[in-house]
């Protein structure tokens, strides 16, 4: 058949091309996604070849610490790194299947550092990352000058007029970001029994186009945001005060009624990373930085025009005292 | 993208419409209609807000799928299904995965696409040697070179499994009417079935992943093959095979030398379907962590940056078209020329050697970077047309949206049933009738009611909408043909391109409402409903026109008078149609704010705690498209000759 033999001479053509410049490209595909049985002796180092699967979450500040840590591991290090767009929960379940080694900035999640660090031993703790992150309920400044009391919970009933939309069914509205985010919203809403409907704008970008335009154009908003974020310096904002974070008051996410405790963000890194990962672990472990750093390349990165690694390779020329102190001796 | 527009199996030819106009006295046609909705609204008035089922996030089936979770979470290492069957199912597949992702990483750039080129020049002659080439150079033209081998590594490994069991299921159920009635409703179902409603199961039991993108993108790319191969083989003239068996070849000699080749233009076709289908899913995949372009494309739904999304975009739509014009060559049937194979040898050769000059990965310098200039160009739209996009999204969210939404979600469930039984029974009959009610009611016993009657609405307004657009260009295209010409490689495109694209557009105008899934679902929508409608008016035999016409009619009786009632079929095949689209576009809406089931699927894989939703969120989509088929399927069952050859083309 015709055919037949077109395809066959396909294939040989093509198994040529492979024979012939099989030494291009030294790529090597890793071997370390073993589920049937996680060994525990580590006899699979995902940085034996030099790659360094890191997890990148969606929002930017996180973007920001990402690029950073990616491009020293690229240019200083020598490491091939992977950048993984991944959710929050997505990322830590990427321990286990080996595809992810490190979170670079991760908010809380006691849940899964149970499950994951302490049940299965898959994931292990690498140290803040010196930045300090606290999640809150937020209106721009100009409700605050026309509306007094208006930062108090316990007036927000009798503002929620205010903030009705056409997606909000007749409450007020509470935008939300990105679905993956850490949220006690529901639970605050219910317990507090406040007049208000969680809805989602499904983006950190809705949520800052939502609040520019609140505050400029003199419109209601109450959303959900959080610190360290580049927004502050930029626009005014001011955070609502629910019932101060008391120690354990968030425990049972069903009865949470309290505002979020400020979080120390910390890094979290694959058992096998930490065992075999030689210089790029002591990189990530030794990562830290300010509040300040990460809002400067993470405003490069969104109103500069600057893409993620020429942002970071600004910030490492800027501040080589700083990176410096991380590369393992 | 043409996911329902395959083939359902030969159905025996329908015959001619029959005139049923008993000369007896009957009550005119509308009153029965009338009458029914009355009723309705009276039950609705009467019983307004009784026997609503408000959303609860922590219904008891969704606590009961979560604990299935953790108990799977727990025991995967020591439970023997898991042990010897799912995991090493995982292991198979990612090796896989990995070996072809290896060798087309192993190929440096220059070398792939003269590789490409050279496979098009063999199978289709220069043209398509050129759109091969050319598809693969983009890649690297737009920046994302190393992604777009993923892809295509991701894409040519769940397409080979998928031929490696389609194939052969194919050809078992062409030869066998058993074996055909046997899978049909198992491929129904996951045709119908939303994309986003498998990655919640493949989470569950392959984990993140290139395997369990593989496997998703096999469950929605294999029923083509296994349809359009069956039909192949049972299409081929049984004269041939009398011939054969009486010439003395066994069932193996005649299905190897009569079967396979006669049907072979077929199969091609099977293979193309599959690939086309896989390429949109594993874009979807990148939420399961499936590496390659779907990354990009989340990481700019996530950004609301349409910059970062449009070279992943591009690179998928020029690969479709690639891969589409390759595969489709080889089916021509052409002489064999050996100046052919001297060419695609210099052109492989030219590339190979190409590679040991040029730079290793694809250079930045050579790259055109769309993404700035792209952003400007949406900031600048935004803000110039804000006030019209901002019109339209509201005018549609309260005069369409939330009125329709108010009265579904405020009816008793009860009589959203009834009114579901009533309306599938007149239109497609008693069995259909019974199977939606069933999976509406199982959609309520899920604890989904209310989030699936928000979808429903989002669904409702977007086929509306499609019907009027589809119908309108259908109609302008079956009248005008120098129009239709105009149109037609438009349609074309829009067919091959993945569902994730028509995010972007919508994205970028209308920001995240729900209004923004209707849009990307009337986009996606209405290239199939277009042409189903072109051609079914068209199908309407000249002779019945000029007839209508010699006896002077007007061309506005002609269409309402004629065209449309004798194209009545093809436009309730279109109204289906549109509606499987439409719902599979409304669930991945909920990445860009559509609320309802979607919004709940894309939680499922994003909080741990409301996996359970997710799952249950992801079966009742896949409910509310069964209902929804049944409901409209009166006309799928007896689809006439021509509409069938045209669900193959």
């Amino acid at each position: 058949m015709r055919i037949g033999s077109r395809v066959r001479l396909l294939a040989g053509v093509l198994t040529l091309g492979l024979a012939v410049t099989a030494c291009g490209g030294a790529r090597v595909a890793d071997g370390t996604n073993s589920t049937a049985q996680p060994s525990p002796g580590g006899a699979s180092a995902p940085a034996a070849a030099g790659t360094v699967r890191l997890a990148v979450n969606p929002w930017v500040g996180y973007e920001a610490s990402a690029a950073v840590v990616a491009h020293l591991l690229k240019d200083k290090l020598g490491y091939t790194v992977e950048l993984k767009e991944l959710k929050e929960q997505v990322s830590w379940e990427g321990f286990e299947t080996g595809e992810v080694d490190v979170i670079i900035e991760n908010w809380g999640h006691d849940d899964l550092k149970k499950k994951f660090i302490e049940e299965k031993k898959v994931a292990v703790e690498a140290g803040s990352t010196g930045n300090k992150g606290v999640i809150g309920w937020y209106v721009p400044q100009w409700m605050v000058d026309k509306y007094p009391g208006i930062t108090d919970y316990r007036n927000l009933n009798k503002y929620a007029e205010l903030f009705k939309t056409s997606e909000s069914g007749g409450k007020g509205q509470l935008l939300f970001g990105d679905p993956s985010y850490v949220s006690n919203e529901e639970a605050i809403i219910k317990n507090l029994k406040l007049n208000y409907k969680v809805v989602t704008g499904g983006s950190e970008a809705a949520l800052i186009q939502s609040a520019t335009q609140a505050q400029e154009q003199q419109k209601a908003l109450l959303f959900y945001f959080w610190d360290p974020h580049w927004l502050f310096s930029r626009t005014k904002l001011a955070r609502v005060n629910l019932p101060p974070y008391t120690e354990g008051c968030d425990t049972d996410p069903k009865k949470v009624a309290c505002d979020y405790a400020e979080l120390d963000l910390d890094k979290i890194v694959s058992k096998r990373f930490a065992d075999s990962g030689g210089k790029a672990y002591q990189l990530v472990k030794n990562f830290t930085w300010t509040n300040e750093d990460q809002n400067a390349v993470a405003n490069d990165i969104t109103n500069n025009g600057m893409s993620a690694e020429d942002a970071a390779k600004k910030w490492i020329d800027a501040n080589p005292a700083k990176w410096q102190a991380w590369l393992p001796a | 993208m043409t996911a329902q527009a395959t083939v359902s199996p030969a159905v025996p030819p329908a015959p001619p419409p029959a005139v049923r106009r008993r000369p007896r006295e009957r009550l005119p046609r509308f009153v029965l209609p009338v009458v029914g909705v009355a009723v309705a609204a009276g039950l609705y008035l009467v019983f307004r807000g009784t026997a609503t089922l408000p959303h609860d996030d922590g219904a008891a089936p969704f606590l009961f799928l979560n604990d299935v979770r953790d108990w799977v979470d727990d025991n995967r290492n020591e439970n023997p299904l898991f042990l010897y069957l799912i995991n090493y199912l995982r292991l198979g597949i990612g090796g896989l995965f990995d070996a072809v992702s290896a060798g087309l990483h192993a190929l440096p750039w220059p070398a792939l696409i003269a590789l490409t080129a050279a496979a098009g020049w063999l199978a289709g002659g220069r043209r398509v040697a050129l759109v091969a080439g050319l598809g693969f150079a983009s890649f690297g033209v737009l920046g994302v070179f190393a992604a777009s081998v993923d892809t295509l590594a991701l894409t040519l490994t769940a397409v080979l499994l998928s031929l490696l069991v389609g194939l052969p299921l194919g050809v078992w159920a062409g030869r066998s009417r058993r074996v055909r009635r046997l899978i049909t409703p198992a491929l129904d179902v996951m045709q119908i079935m939303p994309t986003f409603a498998y990655l919640g199961p493949m989470v569950l039991f392959f984990q993140i992943g290139p395997a369990s993108a593989t496997v998703a993108t096999m469950i929605y790319s294999i029923p083509p093959a296994i349809r359009i191969t069956a039909l192949a083989v049972e299409q081929v003239s049984p004269t041939a095979i009398e011939a054969s068996v009486s010439l003395g070849a066994t069932r193996w000699q005649t299905l190897r030398k009569v079967h396979l080749p006669m049907a072979r233009r077929t199969i091609t076709l099977a293979v193309n379907q599959t690939i086309m289908m896989a390429l949109s899913m594993v874009v979807i995949a990148a939420l399961i962590a499936a590496p390659g372009l779907g990354s990009d494309i989340i990481r700019g739904l996530s950004r609301a940056n349409v910059g970062v999304m449009l070279p992943a975009g591009l690179a998928i739509v020029f690969m479709g078209i690639a891969l589409d014009r390759l595969v489709m060559a080889t089916a021509a049937p052409r002489s064999p020329r050996r100046s052919r194979y001297g060419a695609a040898g210099v052109l492989a050769a030219a590339g190979i050697g190409l590679s040991f000059v040029l730079p290793a990965e694809y250079p930045e310098s050579w790259e055109w970077r769309i993404g700035p200039p792209v952003d400007d160009a949406v900031r600048w739209m935004q803000s110039a047309w804000y006030d019209v996009t901002e019109a339209i999204k509201n005018i549609a969210t309260e005069g369409l949206l939330n009125p329709l939404q108010n009265l579904l979600t405020s009816s008793p469930w009860w009589l959203v049933a009834l009114a579901v039984l009533v309306l599938a029974w007149r239109v497609s009959g008693a069995v259909p009738a019974f199977t939606a009610l069933g999976c509406l009611l199982a959609v309520a016993l899920l604890g989904l009611w209310e989030h699936s009657m928000e979808t429903l609405t989002t669904v409702l307004v977007a086929v509306v909408l499609t019907l009027l657009a589809g119908l309108a260009l259908g109609v302008a295209a079956a009248r005008h043909p120098r129009y239709a010409a105009l149109q037609r490689p438009l349609l074309d495109a829009a067919q091959t391109m993945p569902a994730f694209i028509y995010l972007l557009p919508a994205l970028a105008l209308f920001g995240t409402t729900r209004f923004t899934a209707v849009f990307a679902s009337v986009v996606y929508a209405v290239p199939p409903v277009v042409r189903l409608v072109e051609d079914g008016i068209k199908g309407v035999p000249q002779t019945v026109v000029e007839a209508a016409l010699s006896s002077g009619s007007t061309t506005r009786q002609l269409l309402w008078k004629v065209q449309f009632p004798m194209a009545r079929r093809a436009i309730l095949l279109a109204a289906n149609q549109g509606i499987v689209m439409t719902l599979a576009m409304v669930v991945v809406g909920g990445l860009v704010g559509a609320g309802g089931l979607g919004f709940d699927v894309v939680s499922g894989f994003s909080q741990s705690s409301d996996f359970g939703m997710g799952f249950a969120a992801g079966a009742a989509t896949v409910l509310l498209g069964i209902m929804l088929d049944r409901i409209t399927q009166g006309a799928e069952r007896r689809p006439s000759p021509q509409q069938q050859k045209m669900r193959i083309a």
